[in-house]
């Protein structure tokens, strides 16, 4: 396709226009963590690693931190292993009712995060005694699994099934297909989808509101809990600009592995 | 099991013995040796549908031990279907499957013991060719070296020695489809399916691996049941041809009884030409009812006042075209008696320059008798 002159350089412009809408925010966070003003003035005049240390030495921040992390540890691992199951089942067997299955796997991601959240809600603090940790783990896994489930999935549809006919006819059973031929094939879209999950959940928050129990907060519901709150803010700030730094490396990762695989016929 | 011991590093099944006992790829072979029996594959009632599609239709076969026997019929004939139900991959609608003597028509695929070598070839992208060849012999639980060094033997006897490091991507479509015939030859299946292998490849490549396949499944012993819908690959390596048509088994025969005596106008139009009288002109020509066939090159093209000898039979006519081919000129000639019938004539002394004058001339038709065969609807 070409495009004329002027319609490339208009092009151009929306394109850096873009980015700077979603860049200077994030820029802004991360210069005002270091701004020795508590009221972010701006442009900043002096400058402090003051906010950085406190957060550190945030007792709320540090259990906000460890509650994510373990919630995205377990979260992901369950969907790992749901989502690939179910992947496996809906991508290599056809069975009576498999579109409508497939359909109720990827609903939840479709689903309003307030819905499932009220819904599970519902579900703990009337039928389940209460919510608890295990009410946050099943309703971040909900959506987890999509993922895990989406990437896999997709995979599974561009290898195709050949490779597997040709491991059983060489007398491999369907284990020993699976670990040989079809795990090492799908791996890095795993790998894939395992990233995006842990960040899903890390950053979730409505869900979370609905499902987590009083005494456990994840990091952005203490950041939720603390935005309004004026000697905190720049505590607040900090913690978004770490997020933001650490952020990147995951995202960096998924994307790099997504691509690779799709040429490199699944090395990782 | 009689196959010649040859110098191939491919053995045939049975000759290594019984010296490895524990080792599950000679489990295989005293299975074998059980139901040794002089059919390899034996095929009953075989049906199989998707649908509304019946993609195969009531097919018997039997298919002997240390046979070439290649499944023959235009796109969508249900041949893949065939090979795909003996391989285990699609379980028959109706019917049974015997291999050496065994039902195996509910068994996986992993419990028969069948090879596949795929149209597409199917080599594993993430295993490296000699890992590839291996990989028959490492889900048996073939001992390290000893299936390091019978794949290292299969690939010398593809001519892909030295290969086994590369990735399959590193590999042209000739070589990919010997790895993928290798891969499949060093479990020493008792029978090796293979669907359309040479399709990929181009005809010079084409015609070297027809005869480089054809030595192998001598030299091995082992019963090949190979699909293709090119006529001229059939003819020229097969033992028996079964031709299919829309599911079903037309006719079943050595390559000279396919080509030379059609059981079916189907299957004289599919393989070489189609070359027939019907109705009208069998009647004034043969004097017989129905529809005969004459391959072209069974005719010789002569004088309208040539007499018939005994045991001959001969149409007058215009030619109505003539194709030169090199080798020999196609006359198309339209018979007085109705319809047309094509002569094919040896260029012996003819020339492209002499045979365009033809067109147009009356000439008479002669064959004999004993090369008419009647057809069926
Ligand atoms: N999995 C399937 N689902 C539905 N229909 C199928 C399936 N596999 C084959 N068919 C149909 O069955 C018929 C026979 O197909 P098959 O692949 O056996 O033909 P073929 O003789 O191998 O043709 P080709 O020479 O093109 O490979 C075709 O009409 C095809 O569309
Ligand atoms: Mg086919």
């Amino acid at each position: 396709m070409t495009i004329s002159r002027p319609a490339r350089i208009v092009l151009r412009i929306l394109f850096l226009l873009g980015l700077l809408f979603i860049y200077v925010p994030l820029g802004v966070v991360v210069v005002n963590s270091f701004n020795a003003d508590q009221t972010f003035s701006w442009p900043p005049t002096e400058w402090t690693t003051e906010w950085w240390q406190k957060m550190v030495e945030n007792q709320g921040v540090r259990d906000a931190l460890v509650s994510s992390i373990i919630v995205g540890l377990i979260a992901t691992a369950v969907a790992m292993v749901l989502g690939t199951l179910v992947a496996l089942a809906l991508g290599r067997y056809a069975f009576f009712g498999r579109d409508t299955v497939s359909l109720l796997i990827i609903l939840p991601i479709a689903l309003p995060g307030i819905v499932t959240g009220i819904a599970l809600n519902n579900v703990f603090t009337s039928y389940m005694g209460g919510l608890t940790f295990l009410s946050i783990l099943i309703g971040h896994a909900t959506f987890c699994i999509v993922v895990v489930y989406n990437n896999a999935i997709a995979r599974l549809r561009r290898v195709g099934t050949s490779f597997d006919e040709a491991s059983m006819d060489l007398g491999a059973t369907s284990w020993t297909t699976f670990r040989l031929v079809t795990f090492p094939q799908i791996r890095s879209s795993l790998v894939a989808g395992a990233v995006l999950a842990f960040g899903l959940s890390f950053d979730e928050i409505i869900v979370t509101t609905f499902t987590a129990p009083p005494n456990i907060q994840t990091l952005p519901i203490w950041i939720f809990n603390n935005l309004f709150r004026p000697n905190q803010a720049p505590i607040v700030n900090a913690v978004a600009a770490a997020l933001v730094l650490i952020s990147i490396v995951p995202v960096y990762l998924a994307q790099r592995l997504s691509g690779n695989a799709a040429h490199a016929g699944g090395r990782i | 099991m009689g196959a010649p011991r040859a110098p191939a590093t491919i053995e045939p099944r049975g000759q290594h013995g019984m010296s490895a006992s524990a080792d599950a790829a000679h489990v295989a072979d005293a299975e074998g040796a059980v139901g040794a029996s002089e059919t390899a594959v034996r095929l009953r009632g075989l049906r199989k549908t998707f649908g509304d599609v019946v993609a195969v239709d009531s097919v018997d076969l039997d298919i002997a031990d240390g046979e070439f026997l290649t499944l023959l019929g235009p796109s969508g004939s249900g041949k893949t279907t065939v090979l795909r139900m003996i391989a285990g991959f699609e379980l028959p609608t109706a019917g049974s499957i015997e291999l050496g003597g065994r039902d195996v028509s509910q068994r996986p695929p992993f419990e028969r013991d069948v090879n596949t070598v795929f149209q597409d070839y199917a080599l594993f992208p993430h295993l490296t060719v000699l890992q590839n060849v291996e990989y028959g012999l490492r889900v048996k639980k073939v001992a390290k070296a000893e299936r390091r060094q019978r794949a290292t033997e299969a690939l010398a006897s593809v001519r892909l020695d030295g290969y086994g490091d590369r990735k399959p991507s590193q590999m042209s479509g000739g070589q990919r489809q010997r790895v993928a015939l290798a891969r499949a030859l060093v479990n020493r299946p008792k029978v090796l399916l293979l669907d359309e292998p040479l399709g990929a490849l181009d005809l010079k490549l084409r015609e070297q691996m027809q005869v480089e396949l054809k030595a192998i499944q001598r030299e091995v012993g082992i019963t090949f049941v190979f699909v293709t819908h090119d006529q001229e690959e059939a003819l020229t390596m097969s033992d028996r041809i079964a031709v299919f048509n829309e599911g079903r088994i037309e006719q079943i025969g050595t390559p000279a009884e396919v080509y030379e005596r059609p059981a079916t106008e189907f299957v004289a139009g599919f393989v070489g030409t189609s070359n027939l009288l019907r109705g009208e002109a069998s009647l004034k020509v043969l004097g017989l009812e129905g529809v005969f066939s004459v391959r072209p090159e069974k005719i010789h093209l002569g004088d309208p006042s040539q007499p018939l000898a005994d045991g001959e039979h001969g149409a007058d006519g215009t030619v109505a075209e003539v194709v030169y081919v090199g080798d020999a000129t196609r006359f198309v000639v339209d018979l007085d008696a109705g319809g047309r019938l094509v002569a094919l004539q040896q260029n012996v002394h003819r020339t492209s320059s002499d045979v365009a004058g033809l067109r147009g001339s009356r000439v008479r038709l002669v064959w004999r008798r004993d090369h008419e065969y009647r057809v069926h609807g």
